[in-house]
This record gives structure tokens, C-alpha cells and sequence, in this order.
């Protein structure tokens, strides 16, 4: 079994750089290579030019946020992000600053006395933080660390972890499956599958130009159509659903369908069409306009129109 | 259940209350009038303190012996052995319970009398006697060798519980494996060694089997002067007098151990 393989990839210095895929992509696997508790059987991992691949982790100047916080539940919330400071033998005057330092960081001032039991999932994700970017770490690696909380503490994180990164100015590598949080904060994404790269890009990159099916299907919703012997794709928010006697922009492709599905998921409504050529296709429409006549396009014929600007060809793989 | 905790502590009462009693020197009878006279004589007697300080001495020697030993071996199996390895180690610290605790005890007169095992080994190597036979020493070995599992067991239970990825973090924060192991995986395990010092403390201080059989002359335990005052002597009162000083030692033994968490760890 290999996890991962023909990898090949440079992150930037202060960058925030997030690996995507599924899950058995090889992402964890690749992190744990970065921190040193895998070792890679070929190839080389080097850290701001020096040669790491054989190095163990405690000898790396990485730190990592794991999945699960991995907290130690005998210390307390000081002595755990005072823990790396302590073993490289800072002083304890200094050693206290910074722990102050990040938790202040972290919004969880006056709580060093309290164990991790004693705290919650978000403040335990925070603690883990504040414990590995206190050691100042060349590059700072993230493993799912916003997986366990619910989706409103997620995406608060999720704007405050790209702060405290902007502020620290540490190369982040971060690991996620959920497509929303790597557009929402990365500098560049790889999208991962089947241990393999298949695509490195700034979030609008991999969302607007995929450079393959795969990257297409992963990253939001796709719709993928063979016309003229060209496969491209064409997002959700980019179909037009014309109402009757509504007529296209000029330069607009029309396609006649059926409304099979509308599924309301607050913000917008997912229309599912079915086309009369066959495939079927997702559209979206914010609901400013859409709310109320929502349900009465259930089982109505209906036109897409879109733009070919608007599509993105893919590398037709030999099949 | 209920009847259960009554029947145990309603045995307890009686043996306090026994131990407040005393038996006509001429008739052997009890006599039922209340008397401290038992308890005053466990703790001006000197033969009585030396063999109570005998006793819990040795059974705290026995317990921090199978501390010593039984840390490396637990952790091997819990976090360093492969699934076949570990499987192996198990059914080698669980297969001597199998056999009598008599027949172990006994094999191990043969290998320490003064024409056993270990003098014919010495002897063949050109190395003096060793004639630790029938002494605390072995009294020391027997009971070391005899409990060691049951503090192997607890200890890997609570070392199996600790998480790798806390030695992952440790390790990511810059300690080496020594340091790891002294400061988070001792910490965290500390409960399960305190859950087998129990067993392990508990189970020298009631015993009196060893100690007739690999002791010498001056390797009494309380378990032998209350037997000995309850079939010889019949002298039941001060016997349970004398039985209720490993109880006391026990209950704050237990007391210190809850403080320590070692009751969640079993």
C-alpha cells in the first residue's frame, strides 16, 4: 500500500497552504512526513533548504495542531503551551511572557490555571494552537484541526486562524476534506487523491480553471457536459434558469430541461435539472429572487442558458 | 448485592468487636467484658511491632520491587510490541496464574535451598553459596515473583489508555523518548501502578502461606501470629485484635490510593 506518491511540491515561506482531499488521499500522510513522524521510503523532505527526511520530530523545527488536540490532560492549560518552551529550556520569566503572549493570542486569557477537561472543544482547539505556534516554528502544520467543532465555531476559526497567521507570519500547512475551508483561507491549495497531487493553485485557480474531472467534482458542485466532443464544466451559480418568455443574453447557450428536484438550502435554492439530452445538471439561484416561486418549478420544463465564458474545458483524459 | 455488603461488613463488626474482648487465662473461655487490653499489648509488645513492621515492610519492599520491574515490561507490551509480540507476552504473564500457588511456591524452595538450583548454578561457575533459603530474602523473591502479574496488568491497562498521539505531541514539542516517558506517559499512567500496588500490597500483607514455607525463623507475619493465637493458642479475641491492624493499614492505603485515581484506572 503506498499513501502517498510522486509528490512533488514547494510551499512558500508565510504561506498559507492547504492540502485537499478525501479521505485515504495521503494528506495526513504527507503532513505526518513534514513533522517526521513518517518516514518517506524514496525521495527527500528538506526545511528552508536543509535536508529533514531523516531527521526525527523532535529535532524539527515543525510543530503540529493535532486532529484530536492531543492535549496532555495532566497539565494545565499554561504548563501545556509552556511544554515545547520548557524542554528547549527557556527561562521561566520568559517562558511566561510568551505563554501569556499566545494565549492572549488566542482570546483565552486567565484560563492557564484550568485543565484541558475543564474547557471547551473550540477553547481546546485554541490551547492547541496557542501550544504549537508559541514555539515559533519554521512552518506550522494543522491537521483537520476545525473537524471536531460545529459549523459556526468552524467558521469563526476559520477567520481567526488566518489572522493569527497573518500576524505570526508562519508557514502554515494545513490539512482539510472540506473544500469551503480551504477556498476560505489558503494562499495556494493542492487538491489530493489517491496519494497523488492533481492539482496546485491559488483557491480561485482550482475552483474557476480545475485541471481535472476530479478537482471539478471535489471542489463545489460541478456540472459536467460533452458537447462536441469537449468536456467542460460549468458551476451552479453559473446556469441561468430562464423563467417563460424570459429570453437569453445574446451569446448565451440555451438548453431545455425539467425541473426533477428543488432542494431550499437557505441562502440559495439547488434547482436539479434534467435535460432533454440527457444529463443532468445542478443550478443555483440566490434566493433574493427565488424564495418564494421556489417549490412551483417542481416537474416544470425550463431553459439553462449560460455563457461559454463561463465554462472551463478539462484536459480530455485518454480513456 | 445488598446481602452481599451485609454479610462482609457484618463479619467485619464481629471481629471488632471480638477484638474488645478477652479469654479466662485457666478455662480458654471468652470472657464478653470490654477491654483495650489486646490492643495495648500489640503496641507496647516489641515481638508484635517488629512482626507488624515486618509484615507491611516487606509487603511495601514487594510492591515498589514489582513497580520496578513490572513499568518496562508493561510499556514494551502497550506501546512498543507488535500485535504478535504482545499476544505472547500476555500468555507468558498470565500462565503462571494458572498453576497452584502452592506448586509455585515450592518450585521455588527447590531453586532456593541451600542444595538448589541457584547453589548447584553458583557452585558450577565457581561462585560461593548463596544461602538465602528460608530467609526474608526469600521470603522478598517468592512474593515479588508471585504478584508480579497482577501489577503487570493494571499498569499496561493504563499505559494502553494513554494516547500515542500525546507522545506524538511530546515528541513534536521537542522531547526525546526518556523525557516523553517521564513526562506525560509516568504521569498518566500513575493511577494503574497504584490500582497494582494494591493487589500487590494487599495481597503480602494477608499472606501467610510464604512465610511458613520459604521463611526462616524470624520471618513471622501477622497472618501467622493470627493463625497460630486462633488454632493453637485459641485465644480468638486478641487474634482478632491483631487482624484488624492489616485492615486499618489497608483502609488508608486505599484512602491514599482513591486520592490518586487509581479506582478509575481498574
Amino acid at each position: 500500500m503506498v499513501a502517498v506518491a510522486g509528490v512533488d511540491l514547494v510551499i512558500e515561506e508565510g504561506e498559507f497552504f492547504t492540502l485537499l482531499g478525501p479521505s485515504g488521499s495521503g494528506k495526513t500522510t504527507l503532513l505526518r512526513m513534514i513533522a517526521g513522524f513518517e518516514r518517506p521510503d524514496a525521495g527527500r523532505i528538506e526545511l528552508r533548504g536543509r535536508d529533514v527526511t531523516s531527521l526525527p520530530p523532535h529535532l524539527r523545527d515543525t510543530n503540529t495542531v493535532f486532529q484530536d488536540y492531543a492535549l496532555f490532560p495532566h497539565m494545565s492549560v499554561g504548563q501545556n503551551i509552556g511544554y515545547g518552551l520548557r524542554i528547549k529550556r527557556i527561562p521561566a520569566a520568559e517562558r511566561r511572557r510568551r505563554v501569556e503572549r499566545a494565549l492572549r493570542m488566542v482570546r483565552l486569557e486567565g484560563l492557564d490555571k484550568r485543565r484541558p477537561n475543564q474547557l471547551s472543544g473550540g477553547q481546546r482547539q485554541r490551547v492547541a494552537l496557542a501550544r504549537a505556534v508559541v514555539n515559533e516554528p519554521e512552518v506550522l502544520l494543522l491537521d483537520e484541526p476545525l473537524g471536531a467543532l460545529d459549523l459556526k465555531l468552524r467558521q469563526e476559526m476559520q477567520i481567526e486562524l488566518k489572522q493569527i497567521q497573518k500576524e505570526v507570519g508562519i508557514t502554515f500547512v494545513y490539512v482539510t476534506h472540506d473544500q469551503e475551508e480551504a477556498l476560505t483561507m489558503s494562499d495556494r491549495v493542492a487538491v489530493m487523491s489517491n496519494g497523488k497531487i492533481e492539482q496546485i493553485g491559488s483557491p480561485v485557480d482550482v475552483y474557476e480553471r480545475p485541471a481535472s474531472e476530479f478537482v471539478a467534482g471535489f471542489i463545489g458542485i460541478s456540472n459536467v457536459l460533452l458537447r462536441d466532443g469537449v468536456r467542460f464544466v460549468v458551476r451552479p451559480e453559473k446556469i441561468r434558469m430562464l423563467t417563460e418568455g424570459e429570453n437569453p443574453d445574446p451569446g448565451m447557450r440555451v438548453e431545455p430541461g425539467t425541473v426533477e428536484e428543488v432542494v431550499y438550502v437557505g441562502m440559495s435554492t439547488r434547482y436539479v435539472v434534467r435535460l432533454d439530452r440527457g444529463e443532468q445538471l445542478v443550478a443555483v439561484r440566490q434566493n433574493m429572487d427565488a424564495a418564494s416561486d421556489a417549490a412551483s418549478f417542481q416537474g416544470r420544463p425550463v431553459r439553462l442558458a449560460w455563457t461559454t465564458g463561463h465554462t472551463y474545458v478539462l484536459e480530455s483524459k485518454e480513456k | 448485592m445488598a446481602w452481599f455488603v451485609l454479610i462482609y461488613l457484618a463479619s467485619l463488626v464481629l471481629l471488632l468487636i471480638t477484638a474488645f474482648w478477652s479469654i479466662d487465662p485457666f478455662t480458654t473461655q471468652i470472657v464478653q467484658v470490654w477491654n483495650i487490653d489486646n490492643f495495648r499489648i500489640i503496641l507496647t509488645d516489641p515481638t508484635y511491632r517488629t512482626i507488624v513492621g515486618r509484615t507491611a515492610g516487606l509487603a511495601a519492599l514487594v510492591t515498589i520491587t514489582d513497580v520496578v520491574l513490572a513499568f518496562p515490561l508493561a510499556y514494551y507490551m502497550a506501546k512498543v510490541a507488535s500485535r504478535r509480540v504482545q499476544s505472547l507476552l500476555f500468555a507468558a504473564v498470565l500462565l503462571p496464574l494458572w498453576a497452584s500457588y502452592l506448586a509455585r511456591v515450592y518450585a521455588w524452595i527447590l531453586i532456593l535451598n541451600h542444595s538448589g538450583v541457584l547453589n548447584w548454578s553458583l557452585q558450577s561457575i565457581g561462585l560461593p553459596a548463596a544461602n538465602i533459603g528460608y530467609t526474608n530474602t526469600a521470603m522478598w523473591l517468592v512474593f515479588s515473583y508471585i504478584w508480579l502479574p497482577f501489577m503487570i496488568i493494571p499498569t499496561y491497562a493504563a499505559l494502553e489508555r494513554v494516547p500515542d498521539s500525546l507522545l506524538e505531541a511530546a515528541a513534536d514539542l521537542g522531547a526525546r523518548r526518556w523525557r516523553s516517558t517521564l513526562d506525560v506517559v509516568l504521569p498518566l499512567a500513575l493511577p494503574g501502578v497504584v490500582a497494582g500496588s494494591i493487589f500487590t500490597f494487599s495481597l503480602t500483607l494477608g499472606d501467610y502461606i510464604t512465610p511458613i514455607l520459604v521463611g526462616g525463623a524470624g520471618s513471622q507475619f501477622i497472618g501467622n501470629v493470627v493463625y497460630s493465637n486462633v488454632g493453637i493458642a485459641n485465644n480468638v479475641p486478641f487474634a482478632a485484635a491483631l487482624a484488624t491492624v492489616p485492615v486499618l493499614i489497608m483502609a488508608v492505603y486505599l484512602l491514599t490510593a482513591q486520592r490518586l485515581g487509581a479506582f478509575e484506572a481498574l
